[in-house]
């Protein structure tokens, strides 16, 4: 069991809404740590449109999901906060009046005074190709990331896919495997120029397979993958013996784990209250496109305003006895000397 | 305005009045076809807008670009006439076009 790390608040999801939340606590002089399935901040924006143009933030024209991620970092520097990457937050409870301990995948536990979630639309899972009879294997033979290489050692791999996650697991995996072997729908690889050249060579050289074609049916028992059919596209099958099969699709977002935390929901939503945006449990927030409320729209400039609104309730539970005063960034010296500019 | 027809997995249908300059993603979204998931809003990111244009509809609906067939790459259960929908541009041209949808968006 690893230390219990003390903290004023915990957000869970360091996408744009639970980078700018640090901001907004960090002037009110809050301690952030956040916690994020996705091995990198961003969020949506580093996910799905990490290249493409956003066109609705205030003072901003134009700016890609990258830019807009790159910039909230910028901003929120000066308040140090402790990121936790690659991480699930599986449980948040409610331990005092208010003290939250939340608890991670990873085994990494928090106490806080106060919880954001900003959690977006869930968290980012791996899409689960629809192979019949797939359930079994998960987890015991077929896998969706790999955590220690060396669980691979001498055995026979299927990797399917076409991107960076296949390929950068082909290339590491193909020395410690006995046998592997690349499944893609097509002879054209999406991945970095590179690594397709060097999977290539490999594939040259004998000491892998390349099959185009789709995994149709999966064989073994007990969870043990023993063989794969894959369908080539002119509907010919080939079965593969493998002993462990690990598909990168890419992901998806689920709800995940935030139904189980006492929470009142809406249609895999949290209804919050306007201003402040706390959910049904006191010290515990919803920020950005998880929460629900009338009128609400989906936008990143909404969740930027209820993370301010946020702060202000949150700044209760961290320090209850000193009162807050509203400040401008413009004008006040002690906010300017927080952000290092006075 | 042209008509789009979703026939869903289990056989359920849809006919959808679908604006000029949007996309067949958009038209079923607003007319409540719930096979199709649109995860990233349009963005041609997620590939959970997938669907199976009809055979006698794909000459005229035309191929993905190579960004949309590489983005295909994480969708299932593909066939020679799939397209991500967020990609496919109304026209009168595809007024009364037919698409199916598929029983699994990933999620």
């Amino acid at each position: 069991m690893s230390e219990t790390i003390k903290t004023d608040v915990v957000i869970i999801g360091a996408g744009p809404v639970g980078l700018f939340a640090v901001f907004e606590l960090g002037l009110l002089d809050i301690k952030t740590h956040l916690v994020d399935i996705l091995d990198k901040v961003g969020g949506q924006c580093a996910e799905l449109y990490p290249e493409k143009p956003i066109y609705d933030i205030p003072g901003i024209p134009f700016i890609t999901g990258h830019g807009l991620t790159d910039a909230l970092m910028q901003q929120i520097k000066p308040f140090g906060p402790t990121f936790h990457l690659g991480e699930m937050v599986t449980t948040v409870e409610k331990i005092g009046d208010p003290l939250f301990r939340v608890v991670t995948d990873r085994g990494k536990t928090f106490e806080a005074k106060a919880v954001v979630i900003a959690a977006g639309g869930g968290s980012f899972q791996p899409k689960r190709p629809p192979i019949n009879g797939i359930e079994p294997y998960e987890g015991k033979s077929v896998f969706y990331a790999v955590r220690k290489m060396d669980a691979f050692r001498d055995k026979r791999l299927l990797i399917v896919g076409g991107g960076d996650s296949a390929l950068d697991w082909t290339l590491n995996l193909q020395p410690l495997a006995k046998r592997l072997t690349l499944v893609h729908r097509r002879d054209d690889f999406r991945g970095a120029p590179d690594s397709v050249n060097k999977m290539r060579a490999l594939v040259a050289a004998g000491a892998m397979d390349l099959k185009i074609g789709q995994v149709t049916l999966l064989e073994g028992g007990d969870g043990q993958l023993t063989a794969a059919s894959v369908k080539g596209n002119d509907g010919a099958v080939t079965r593969i013996e493998c002993d462990a099969m690990l598909p990168f699709f890419g992901l998806t977002m689920k709800l995940g784990p935030v139904a189980d935390w006492g929470i009142k929901m809406e249609d895999e939503l949290i209804p919050v209250d306007t201003g402040t945006f706390e959910t049904n449990v006191p010290g515990l927030f919803a920020i950005g496109d998880i929460n629900t409320y009338p009128g609400k729209l989906k936008l990143i400039l909404s969740g930027f305003h209820e993370g301010a609104l946020m702060a202000q309730k949150a700044h209760r539970y961290v320090y209850p006895d000193k009162r807050l005063v509203f400040q401008y960034t413009t004008s006040s010296t002690n906010l300017q000397k927080k952000l290092g500019v006075a | 305005m042209p008509k789009i027809t979703f026939i869903e997995h289990d056989g359920t249908v849809h006919t959808v009045d679908a604006e000029n300059g949007s996309t067949v993603m958009e038209s079923a979204m607003r007319g409540g076809v719930e096979s199709i998931v649109a995860e990233c809003g349009g963005g041609c990111t997620c590939a959970t807008c997938l669907v199976h244009v009809d055979e006698t509809w794909f000459e005229k609906v035309g191929p993905p670009s190579s960004e949309e067939e590489a983005m295909l790459d994480s969708a299932f259960e593909l066939k020679p006439t799939s397209r991500l929908s967020c990609q496919i541009k109304v026209t009168e041209a595809l007024d009364g076009l037919i698409v199916h949808t598929p029983s699994y968006q990933g999620r």
